[in-house]
Parts: C-alpha cells; sequence; structure tokens
C-alpha cells in the first residue's frame, strides 16, 4: 500500500470537467426548452397586439354617436354595443341559474354524501359531459331545449332564443363549477368536519355551516370562472340565438339575439370575407378586445380567490 | 327538562326519554330534503346529458342506418341526400396532426422547462401568470390571433419567411396553428401539474450517480410522469377537436369545397379548408328537411372521437391514481 505509486493520480481535473458533448447537448436542450416556455409570452403579445391595432383604427375613425344607438348591425355602420353587452349579460344570467345550483349541489353531493364507490362511477360521466363540444350542446339547445321546453311552456317564443342558448350555455358549465367546486370541498381539512360531528351536529349542519364557508373562496372562483366562460362561449349561443348578422336592442330573452361572441361569429362567417360598410371589419377586434378585457379581469381575481383557497390548507 | 319530568313517572320511561334524545330519533327532514336536493342536482345534469345523447342519436339513426359509407365519403352537398362528412373529418384530422406535433411537444417542453429549470425570479412567474391568463382566454379570441397572424399577416411576408408556404391564407396548416396555439395552456398546465408529482427522491437518485439533469429527465422523470401528461394531453386534443369558434374566424369553408385532396395528402395543408365542428354548425343552421337526421349524425361521428379520447383519459387517470 505505502509504495503505491503517488506520481500519477487517479484522475485529473480534465477527467471532473466531463464530457464536454454532454455539456453541450445539456445547454442545447435547456434553451430548447426555455423557448418553449417563453412562447406563451410571445403568443400573449401576439393576441394583445392583433387585437389592439385593428381595434384602435376602430375606435379613432368610428363616428361616436354610432356607439349608442338602437342596435348592433355592423354591415350598415350601427356599432351600438350596449346592445350586445346586454344580451351577453342575460344569456350570462341565465347559464348561471342554470350551472350554479346543479354544480354545488353535484359538487357538495360528491364531496361530502357520495360514497368512494359511488363517485368513482359518477364523477367520470360529470367529465363525460365537460368533453361534449360546445357546437353539439349549441345543436342540442336550438332542436331540443327550444321545442321541448322553452316554446312549451312561453307561448310566442321563437325557435332561435336566447332563452334557450343561456340553458345551452349553463348545461355547458356545470361540469366545470362542479369539478371547481368540489375540490375546493376536499381541500377542506377532516378536522373541521370531525369537530362538527363531536359537537353533535348532523351531517346537513357540517356540511352547510362547517364546510361550505371553510371552502367559499373556491367556491366563488368557480363561479367567476364559470361567469367568464358564460361571455365567452361562442357556438351555443351562434346556434341557437338566431346567428343573424345584426340585432335590434331588446332585452327579451324569447327572442333571437347577439351577443359579443355570436355577433364577432356572424361578422366573420357572414360572407366568404369579412368585408361590409366601413369598418365592419374593425368591429370585430373592438369587440373581441372587450371580451378579451372583461374575461381576463374576471380570471385574475378568480385566480386571487383560488390562491386564498391554497394559502388556507 | 322533558327528561326532568318522566323522573318522576319511573326509571324504565326516564330511560327511553334518554336514549330517544341521544339517538335523535326526531325525523331529519332538513338532512333528508337536502339529500334529495343535491342529489337531484346531480341526477338532473347526467339525465340532461343521457337525452342529449340519446337525442342525437335518435335523430341521426336514419343517416347512419341507411347510408353511412356514403355519409363519411361523401363531399358538403346542398342536397341532404348526397351530402357527406369526408372533407370535415379530413379537417379535424389535419387539425389533431397539428395538436400533436405543435403543441404536445412545445407544451410538454414549457412545462419541462418551469418545473426543472427555471430559477424562482420574476420573470418565471411573469411566464406563468401568462400561460394561466391564456387558458382563460375565450376561444374565439384565439380565432382572432389566427386571423390577424396566420392569415393577414405572414401573407405579406415572401415564402421563404413562411408566408405563402404553409400559411398566407385561409388554410389547413393556418387553423391547425391556431388551434395549437389554443390548447398549448392547458397542455402546458397539466403537464406542470404531472411532472410537479414525481417524487425529488427520484431525482436526488439520478442526480447522486452523477447524471445530467437532461439525463434524469429523460431517464426518469418524463416516464415516472407519463400517464398524467398522456391524460393531459389527450383531453386537450379533444379540446381541440370540438372546437369551431376560431375556425371561424380563420376563414373555414361552410359552403362548398371545391378541390378534392386525399385524406392523408399533404397538399391539403395549403389549401382551404373545413372541419367537423363547422360541418355541423353549418348544417344546423339550414333550414331544409333532411338537414337536422344529417347534423345529428355527423354529431354522432364527431362524439364518437372526442368521447373515445376523453374515456381514454379517464380510464389513464384512474389507473395512474390507484398506482400512487
Amino acid at each position: 500500500m505505502a509504495n503505491a505509486t503517488v506520481d500519477r493520480p487517479p484522475f485529473s481535473l480534465d477527467d471532473l470537467a466531463g464530457n464536454p458533448r454532454r455539456h453541450r447537448r445539456e445547454q442545447i436542450v435547456r434553451i430548447a426548452l426555455q423557448i418553449s416556455a417563453t412562447l406563451a409570452i410571445v403568443i400573449s403579445a401576439l393576441i394583445v397586439y392583433s387585437l389592439v391595432r385593428e381595434a384602435w383604427t376602430f375606435i379613432s375613425q368610428v363616428e361616436w354617436k354610432t356607439l349608442w344607438t338602437k342596435g348592433w348591425f355592423p354591415r350598415r355602420g350601427i356599432y351600438d354595443v350596449k346592445t350586445l353587452v346586454v344580451t351577453t349579460l342575460m344569456v350570462t344570467v341565465i347559464s348561471m341559474a342554470v350551472a350554479a345550483p346543479l354544480g354545488l349541489g353535484a359538487a357538495i353531493y360528491l364531496s361530502e354524501y357520495a360514497r368512494p364507490g359511488v363517485r368513482k362511477v359518477l364523477k367520470p360521466a360529470l367529465e363525460v359531459l365537460a368533453g361534449i363540444p360546445s357546437v353539439v350542446l349549441g345543436f342540442f339547445a336550438f332542436t331540443f331545449i327550444s321545442p321541448e321546453l322553452v316554446q312549451r311552456f312561453f307561448t310566442g317564443a321563437t325557435q332561435s332564443n336566447m332563452l334557450a342558448a343561456g340553458i345551452g350555455v349553463g348545461i355547458l358549465l356545470i361540469p366545470l363549477v362542479a369539478s371547481i367546486s368540489e375540490d375546493a370541498l376536499r381541500s377542506v381539512p377532516d378536522s373541521l368536519r370531525e369537530a362538527s360531528y363531536g359537537m353533535g351536529a348532523r351531517k346537513v349542519t357540517t356540511s352547510l355551516k362547517v364546510v361550505l364557508p371553510a371552502a367559499v373562496s373556491g367556491l366563488v372562483a368557480a363561479l367567476i370562472i364559470a361567469v367568464s366562460r358564460a361571455i365567452g362561449e361562442t357556438m351555443v349561443v351562434f346556434i341557437a340565438g338566431g346567428r343573424s348578422g345584426g340585432a335590434l336592442f331588446s332585452t327579451d330573452a324569447l327572442e333571437p339575439g347577439l351577443t359579443m361572441t355570436a355577433a364577432m361569429a356572424s361578422v366573420a362567417s357572414g360572407t366568404d370575407q369579412v368585408k361590409g360598410a366601413g369598418l365592419t371589419f374593425q368591429s370585430l377586434f373592438f369587440v373581441g378586445m372587450l371580451l378579451f378585457l372583461v374575461t381576463m379581469t374576471l380570471n385574475v381575481v378568480a385566480d386571487r380567490y383560488v390562491r386564498r383557497v391554497r394559502q388556507k390548507y | 327538562m322533558a327528561v326532568t319530568h318522566t323522573i318522576g313517572r319511573g326509571a324504565p320511561v326516564a330511560a327511553d326519554a334518554v336514549r330517544a334524545r341521544l339517538q335523535g330519533k326526531r325525523a331529519d327532514t332538513r338532512g333528508v330534503g337536502f339529500r334529495i336536493l343535491i342529489i337531484g342536482a346531480l341526477a338532473i345534469s347526467l339525465v340532461t346529458l343521457l337525452i342529449l345523447l340519446v337525442d342525437v342519436a335518435v335523430t341521426g339513426w336514419p343517416v347512419l342506418s341507411t347510408r353511412l359509407g356514403d355519409f363519411v365519403s361523401g363531399d358538403l352537398r346542398t342536397s341532404p341526400d348526397e351530402a357527406g362528412i369526408f372533407q370535415g373529418l379530413r379537417g379535424t384530422f389535419w387539425i389533431g396532426v397539428f395538436t400533436v406535433g405543435l403543441a404536445f411537444p412545445i407544451g410538454i417542453g414549457a412545462a419541462l422547462y418551469l418545473e426543472e429549470y427555471a430559477p424562482r425570479n420574476a420573470f418565471t412567474r411573469f411566464i406563468d401568470i401568462n400561460i394561466r391568463n391564456l387558458a382563460g382566454v375565450p376561444s374565439i379570441v384565439f380565432g382572432i390571433l389566427g386571423f390577424a397572424i396566420f392569415v393577414k399577416s405572414l401573407a405579406l411576408f415572401p415564402d421563404w419567411l413562411g408566408g405563402g408556404l404553409f400559411f398566407g391564407g385561409r388554410t389547413t396548416a393556418a387553423a391547425g396553428v391556431t388551434l395549437a396555439i389554443l390548447v398549448l395552456p392547458i397542455v402546458i398546465i397539466t403537464s406542470a401539474e404531472a411532472i410537479r408529482a414525481v417524487p425529488d427522491s427520484i431525482r436526488e437518485a439520478g442526480f447522486g450517480v452523477g447524471a445530467t439533469r437532461w439525463e434524469v429527465i429523460r431517464a426518469h422523470v418524463l416516464p415516472y410522469a407519463a400517464p398524467g401528461i398522456l391524460t393531459g394531453t389527450v383531453l386537450s386534443l379533444a379540446r381541440a377537436l370540438g372546437e369551431a369558434a376560431p375556425l371561424i374566424l380563420v376563414g373555414a369553408v361552410t359552403g362548398r369545397l371545391g378541390q378534392q385532396t386525399g385524406f392523408f395528402d399533404v397538399a391539403q395543408l395549403q389549401e382551404r379548408f373545413t372541419a367537423m365542428p363547422i360541418v355541423i354548425t353549418t348544417w344546423a343552421g339550414r333550414p331544409q328537411q333532411g338537414f337536422e337526421a344529417l347534423t345529428a349524425a355527423a354529431i354522432v361521428i364527431m362524439l364518437l372521437v372526442v368521447l373515445l379520447a376523453n374515456g381514454t383519459a379517464i380510464v389513464l387517470r384512474n389507473r395512474f391514481e390507484k398506482r400512487r
């Protein structure tokens, strides 16, 4: 042992530096992945750029008095935005009236009441509903909900009406509300439930007075996200709402109408080319920008609520 | 109070009263009512789903049972007896190719960067916020992006920059890229979640034997996270195939689609296009007799594809959860 050669060390500094090819590959992979991640920023920037450029043309050239008249007829140069906004609000309220109670109810059942075996069957079934494309719900709203429900109970309703469209959007939102709410309810620690049972509270009392208040941030987030989705939903309102090129200002849910999204779709699909009087084309971008701002604000607010749940438990 | 009353009348009665109090024999009407209410909420949702599926299947049955072959291989026509969905299927197929080819690798790459490489600084947080915001942007706004960038702006570029070659016009390629961008945030978020769930001990074991970061990722992190990533990607593929709003803006053909290329012909990329959701939207608005059945039949075919994808994802995730 003692006379082992010391003049040649078992490895040199070069050996420690490693294989240069491995290093290079490491660098390349890292840069490629970094570019992938940075693309998200590029996409956001491109969205804002494409919206703002044409929307600015619209804002700077449009005659302001055409923005507050009695209807939305972009091909004739009449751009009453409140027509679209009010119809959008109407559809949103109707859809939330459907989705909020059904989605929350389903979430409470799945999280608090259902036995694991039952939950395992019912939750995927609800997820199937989540996977139904919106064009399908549009068709369903137009050919089933409208004649079988709306026209049956409200005489005088046209086949294209905003009530059927709103119910269709609501059905689309049920699984979304249910899944986010269920996550929020399940993240409430069991110790709270056990404490409640220990006090002699029944299951209803525990669910409504202990678990629900504890999860309230998450439930609010679920509802806000659902509102944001309802405002941005296009195909259901386009197919079931009459897909007209323009609409008079109206608050009647039994008539056809145009939401912001449906108005964009009909400007884009009315003719082969997006053309029309003067600023028709630019109005599409203006409405798009409004839509973008509204939904983004709602999403940011909802995100804050979701975070609050995470911090708490 | 009731208990003290009964004590005077004899011990057995008192015991019964106490037992009744303790066991809460009073009918729990609120509890039962609430249970009925929430089971009802779930039942209504699922029954609606059932009605929808049955309604569509029954309405579409005449077409599916009599001329399925013609229907699947036929072109878009104005006559309901001849119209078919071949061109819609072809468009949807190519959109799927773009989603798999663009959104999947870029999305998983971005997720890997954010979870494995990114330093915790303001820039990383900015990317993260950006991605989460993008996931909430309405799909029709992505259509505006596709229209302004891939249809309009890139058409101005000379051929060698991509204009005219793939984009620059209302082509299949423009539609494919637009939908790939639409689902990219979803791919990133779901993949990042799957990667985050990989225990650190696995990474540390890899580093301990001298592997580089990429070697650890490729040999250990990715295989471990694969089922989770796959679930997310399959779900986003289903989303891309069912999406119609952005395609309307990018300029999907709603009337007749003249040219005829084969199903797998790459030349299709530079041609105008249509897709299954667009075919359904168009047909649903046709007032003529016969188009309702045709629309329903097209929906049945599209749902088969989309629900199969969703079902696969759900099964995968359940097996994945069991393994933990």
